[in-house]
C-alpha cells in the first residue's frame, strides 16, 4: 500500500497518530454533548471504600518498583544494541557472533550480579 | 493470492486522474484515517462480545443473550450507555494529566494497529524497522497508564499504576528478546519482508525448537503486557477496586476499556505476524495441490483467524490460572523468562550459524 500510493511512512505515521487523537476528541465531544451534568461536592471525593481520604495521595512510593525500573533501563538499552545486530547477523559471520557472544556474556553477568545483590527479590 | 494493492493502486490512479498529487495524498490520508478508525471500533466491539461469550462458555453460562439475536447488540447498548454517563473530574486531581492519559493510550494503540499486515497489500505503515517501531510505540502506552494512576489522586490508582508500570516494563524485555530471536532467524525487521519470508513455512515450523520456545515466551509476556489473565494484578478487583482507572467515569473509562481490548488484538496480531506467518496461508513445500487450496482462502481471513486464535488462548489463560502475587510475577520474569529468552537467543544464533533449520 505504501509504495503503491506514494505516501511516505512518516506521513502515514502522523495520520495514525492524528487518527488516535481525533478518536478521543470526537468521542469526548459526543459524550460532553449528551451526558448529564449534576456535579456535587460529595461526588468529587476520591473513591476509597466510603471512608474520607487521609493525607496526600500523590505520595513517595515503595522503592521496590524504582529498582526494577533501573534494571529495566539497563537491560532495555542493552537489548536495543541487539536489534540492529539481529538484522545483519548472517552477513557478519563468525566475527559478529563472537562479538555478540561477549556482549551477551556481559549482559548475563549483569543479571547475575543484580540477582546476587538481591535486587530481584521483592521485599 | 489476491493482492489488495491492486485495488489501492487503481484507486490512486483514479484520484490522480482528476486532482493534483497533493490533493490525492491528502484525500488518501483522510480515507486511511477513517478506515483505521472503523477497524478500531469494530474490532473493539467484536472483542468485547468475544471475550464475554468466551468467559460465559468457560463458566458453563450463556453470556449476553437478551439484546438482539444471541446478545449481538449488547456491545452497542454498552457503548451507548458509556457515552451517556457523566464525566467526573475529582477534586485534587491533576486535570491536565488526567485528561492527557486517554489520548496517549488510544494514540499508541491506533498507531500499532496501523502497522499490522492485514492482508496481501493491505498494510498502512511499513517502516524498514517495522517490528521495532511497533515495540517502541507499545512502550508509550505504559506512560498513559502511569499518568492515569498518578493524576487521579487516589491511593488505589497509584498502586495499580505502579504495579502496571513495573509489570509492563519488565515483561517488555522478554517480549523484545523473543522478537529479536525471530529477527535473527529472518534477518529483517520489515513487516512485509517478514511475511514474505514465511511463504514456504511459518517461522514457528521452520525455526523449530528456538522458534517454539520464543513463541511460548512471547505468549506469556504478551499476556502480561496486556494486563490480562493470571497477570491482571494492576486491576485486581479484590484489592484495588479497578486499578489505575478507578476514578475515570463515562467515556474516559471507555477509552481504557477500548485500548485494553485493542492491545489484546495487537499482541495477537504480532504473534501471528512473527510466528504464524501473518496473512500467509499454510504452505507445505511439495504439496502443490494443498497449497493451491489454501491460497483460495483470502489473506485477510488468514490473518484475522490466527489473531483470534491467539486471543482465544490468552483469554483461556485468564479463566484457567489463578492470579499471581506481585513478587511472584516479577521474579518469574527476571529469574525465569529473561534468562531463558537470552539463552534461547544464543540457541537461535547457533542454529542459524550452523544452518540447523528448514
Amino acid at each position: 500500500m505504501t509504495q503503491l500510493l506514494a505516501i511516505g511512512n512518516g506521513a502515514l505515521s502522523i495520520t495514525a497518530v492524528l487518527t488516535g487523537i481525533g478518536l478521543v476528541f470526537a468521542a469526548l465531544l459526543i459524550a460532553k454533548l449528551i451526558s448529564p451534568r449534576s456535579f456535587t461536592v460529595r461526588k468529587s471525593e476520591p473513591y476509597e471504600c466510603g471512608i474520607p481520604t487521609r493525607g496526600e495521595s500523590m505520595i513517595q512510593f515503595k522503592a521496590g518498583y524504582y529498582i526494577f525500573a533501573i534494571l529495566f533501563l539497563v537491560f532495555d538499552v542493552e537489548t536495543i544494541f541487539l536489534w540492529p545486530w539481529s538484522v545483519v547477523m548472517k552477513s557478519l559471520g563468525v566475527q559478529g557472533i563472537l562479538c555478540i557472544a561477549i556482549f551477551m556474556f556481559v549482559l548475563i553477568l549483569g543479571l547475575a550480579y543484580a540477582w546476587k545483590k538481591g535486587a530481584l527479590k521483592w521485599e | 493470492m489476491f493482492n489488495f494493492g491492486n485495488w489501492t493502486s487503481a484507486f490512486n490512479e483514479l484520484l490522480l486522474g482528476f486532482m493534483p498529487e497533493w490533493g490525492a495524498v491528502l484525500l488518501e490520508c483522510v480515507l486511511i484515517g477513517v478506515l483505521v478508525l472503523l477497524a478500531y471500533t469494530v474490532l473493539a466491539l467484536f472483542y468485547i462480545l468475544y471475550e464475554r461469550k468466551l468467559c460465559a462458555w468457560f463458566q458453563c453460562r450463556l453470556g449476553p443473550m437478551r439484546v438482539g439475536k444471541w446478545g449481538l447488540l449488547q456491545v452497542f447498548a454498552d457503548m451507548f450507555k458509556i457515552l451517556i454517563k457523566e464525566l467526573i473530574c475529582l477534586k485534587g486531581t491533576d486535570r491536565f494529566l488526567f485528561k492527557l492519559a486517554p489520548y496517549i493510550i488510544i494514540t499508541s494503540s491506533v498507531t500499532m494497529l496501523a502497522c499490522l499486515p492485514w492482508g496481501n497489500g493491505l498494510q498502512i505503515i511499513d517502516w524498514n524497522i517495522g517490528i521495532f517501531f511497533i515495540l517502541a510505540v507499545s512502550s508509550v502506552g505504559v506512560l498513559g497508564i502511569l499518568l492515569a494512576g498518578w493524576s487521579s489522586n487516589n491511593k488505589y490508582t497509584l498502586i495499580g499504576a505502579m504495579r502496571s508500570g513495573a509489570q509492563m516494563i519488565s515483561y517488555e524485555l522478554s517480549l523484545g528478546l523473543s522478537l529479536i530471536t525471530i529477527c535473527v532467524f529472518a534477518g529483517t525487521m520489515n513487516i512485509t519482508e517478514l511475511v514474505n519470508a514465511q511463504n514456504n513455512a511459518w517461522f514457528i515450523f521452520s525455526g523449530h525448537i528456538p522458534a517454539i520456545i520464543a513463541f511460548i515466551i512471547y505468549v506469556i509476556a504478551a499476556t502480561a503486557e496486556t494486563n490480562r489473565g493470571p497477570f491482571d494484578l494492576p486491576e485486581a478487583e479484590h484489592e484495588l477496586t479497578a486499578g489505575y482507572h478507578t476514578e475515570y467515569s463515562g467515556i474516559h473509562f471507555g477509552f481504557f476499556y477500548l485500548a485494553e481490548y485493542l492491545n489484546l488484538f495487537i499482541v495477537s496480531g504480532i504473534a501471528s505476524l512473527m510466528f504464524l506467518g501473518g496473512w500467509m496461508p499454510l504452505h507445505i513445500p511439495g504439496w502443490e495441490g494443498f497449497n493451491e487450496v489454501m491460497n483460495c482462502i483470502p489473506s485477510i481471513v488468514w490473518f484475522l483467524a490466527k489473531a483470534f486464535f491467539i486471543s482465544f488462548v490468552i483469554i483461556w489463560f485468564k479463566w484457567t490460572f489463578p492470579r499471581v502475587r506481585i513478587d511472584q510475577m516479577l521474579s518469574f520474569e527476571w529469574k525465569y523468562l529473561m534468562p531463558f529468552s537470552l539463552v534461547n537467543l544464543v540457541l537461535m544464533t547457533v542454529c542459524v550459524a550452523l544452518g540447523w533449520h528448514f
